[in-house]
């Protein structure tokens, strides 16, 4: 789907005759963004790819800025971010843009994953473009919860303080580990040095994974709600207009939605501890992460016990690593020979079943853990966890699927037939 | 913001001039309260625990703990978590631990929870009155540092 082979482009003045003969970077962009085939069903779950690279761009963007009103050092950290808010021209707008951008970047980017997992995008040949991906969400992990440090208020610090205490639980070289994430023996400025520094690194290096995903993406071509192979020329259309036009008013919409946050609620996803200074004798009643780590922070707190040898608090660092390590697993752990959960009813009960679980895990990791709320968690990581280690190979092997159309045209012109002019893609196509 | 530049300020300090040992004046505190001193960045705590407080920790038995040594650095490593191995001979009313949760480091807040000890509200660890660990995920007792009673009100941590 790539490749001067099947290149199209012919370069028409003489400058992109030059340019074509020296560095085809015209000829790169025509053919990947301009008729670059892409199926003709793609539904508006597929414009979060682009949602999420204009979120990578303008994180960047406001962080580069943010950057140079900000001083790392725990003396001025936090007074530096109040004076972005107070004094520095629109550095109010800068932070809530940037803040409040790091909660969307995760919206879009689970909405991203979820569509991948329902119509099994990750199914060969994709595997590689999936694991790509699975990197880019640790990639931006560990950016969101270094950046969080770095106004150092109350949560900043004893957030950083406990989950760099996780790595305490590693066996011979936890203690080691800690003090090289921290520069020392307890976060301080060494601390907010380093994190600093790598929050400004790590975006770069998810942009570097972001293009190896997306090249993965042009060499195997779009998956699409039918999960069937493009077949024919009849089966796609060009990238542009279609996928442009549609693309450009998802992110719009995305958009939209934003910035009603960042204008009218920019403090509701923060936390108000995060107003008060880092107080390192002094943690505060209740700690919780930002809400895109809750469902993990549900896991982590879900294993109370000891399993064996490993005591419940490697137990429950295990369980949360775990837990993003299992989805690099999916394309291996799902046996079923057809991609799309369309045609498969089992799974996509299941699907749906897993999706309200993990919205479940995030409202159980904002409550304290105490009494039946652990064991909710408990029972909450089971089927997290069942959903991939089990439900994934088994159903494969036990589930009828239903009668796949023989291309993404014939699905198309079936539904449309069977509506009138229905839409180019639903949940249902019934024969 | 004047006072919290002045705060970081006495931290500095503190930080820069501290040797490895400091020395804490305890005259202030009468049974049934504590303080609590920064040693390396770390809140350690001074108690003078009251009558009950002490009754209570010594009535526990090794069996019932869910960490039986005693985590006392002027102790064997092997000490069992006894009351008396928790304080220093001849002075058993007091304690004095870093006042860290052996789970995630959170600061457990002091006389409360199920054992009148202390109360990790981070992930709901309870220590007792011996800041030994009872109920919740933290596998170890708070530690007690390196320290002495070089007077009668003086203590040296370190």
């Amino acid at each position: 789907m790539s490749g001067d082979k099947y290149s199209t482009y012919t370069p028409k003045t003489r400058i992109e005759r030059w340019l074509d003969a020296r560095l085809p970077l015209p000829r790169l962009v025509y053919d990947s963004f301009i008729v670059y085939p892409v199926p003709r069903n793609l539904n508006y779950a597929y414009t979060f790819g682009g949602i999420l690279t204009i979120m990578l761009v303008s994180q960047i963007l406001t962080g580069i800025v943010l950057a140079m009103h900000y001083a790392p050092d725990t003396g001025l950290a936090f007074n530096s971010v109040e004076k972005i808010m107070r004094d520095v021209n629109s550095g109010w707008l800068l932070r809530y843009l940037h803040s409040n951008g790091a909660s969307f970047f995760f919206i879009a980017v689970y909405i991203h994953i979820c569509r991948g997992l329902y119509y099994g995008s990750y199914k060969a040949p994709r595997e590689l473009l999936w694991v790509l991906g699975c990197t880019n969400l640790l990639l931006m992990m560990a950016t969101a919860f270094m950046g969080y440090v770095l106004p150092w208020g109350q949560m900043s610090f004893w957030g950083a303080t406990v989950i760099t205490n996780f790595f305490t639980a590693v066996p011979l070289i936890g203690d080691w580990l800690q003090q090289l994430l921290l520069g020392g023996f307890a976060v301080d400025n060494p601390t907010l040095n380093r994190f600093f520094a790598l929050h400004y690194l790590l975006p770069f290096v998810l942009a570097g994974v972001v293009t190896l995903h997306i090249w993965a993406l042009h060499v195997v071509g779009q998956n699409n709600p039918t999960g069937i192979e493009v077949k024919s020329k009849t089966d796609v259309v060009d990238f542009t207009p279609y996928a442009t036009v549609k693309d450009a008013f998802g992110i719009l919409v995305f958009l939209f939605f934003f910035a009603y946050f960042v204008f009218y609620l920019p403090n509701y996803l923060g936390h108000p501890d995060n107003n008060s200074i880092a107080n390192p004798l002094k943690t505060p009643a209740h700690i919780v992460p930002e809400w895109y780590f809750l469902p993990f922070y549900a896991i982590l707190r879900a294993i109370t016990f000891n399993i064996g040898p490993i005591d419940s608090k490697l137990g429950g660092v295990l369980a949360m690593f775990g837990s993003i390590a299992v989805l690099f697993l999916v394309p291996w752990l799902d046996t079923s020979k057809v991609r799309s959960a369309v045609y498969r009813p089992w799974y996509r009960v299941l699907f749906w079943l897993f999706v309200a679980n993990a919205l479940f895990l995030g409202w159980l990791g904002s409550r304290p853990a105490e009494g039946a709320y652990v064991v909710m968690s408990q029972l909450a990581t089971l089927y997290y966890f069942a959903f991939f280690i089990i439900a994934m190979p088994v159903l494969g092997l036990i589930e009828k699927p239903r009668r796949l159309p023989n291309s993404i045209t014939e699905a198309v012109l079936e539904k449309d037939k069977a509506s009138g002019r229905g839409p180019i893609a639903g949940p249902e196509t019934k024969h | 913001m004047a006072d919290l530049s002045e705060t970081s300020t006495a931290e500095h300090t503190l930080r820069v001039e501290a040797p490895a040992a400091i020395e804490v004046d305890v005259s202030s505190l009468t049974p049934g309260t504590s303080l609590i001193v920064d040693w390396h960045g770390k809140p350690v705590v001074v108690r003078n625990r009251s009558e009950k407080e002490r009754k209570d920790a010594e009535a526990v038995s090794l069996a019932e703990l869910k960490d039986p040594i005693a985590r006392n650095a002027n102790l064997p490593a092997d000490a069992p978590a006894t009351d008396a191995n928790r304080t220093t001979p001849g002075k058993e009313a007091w304690v004095v631990m870093i006042q860290v949760c052996t789970h995630l480091g959170c600061i457990p807040r002091g006389q409360e929870g199920d054992f009148g000890g202390w109360f990790c509200s981070c992930h709901g660890s309870q220590y007792d009155t011996a800041g030994r660990i009872r109920k919740g995920p933290a596998p170890e007792n708070m530690a007690v540092p390196v320290f002495q009673f070089v007077s009668d009100t003086k203590i040296r941590i370190g």
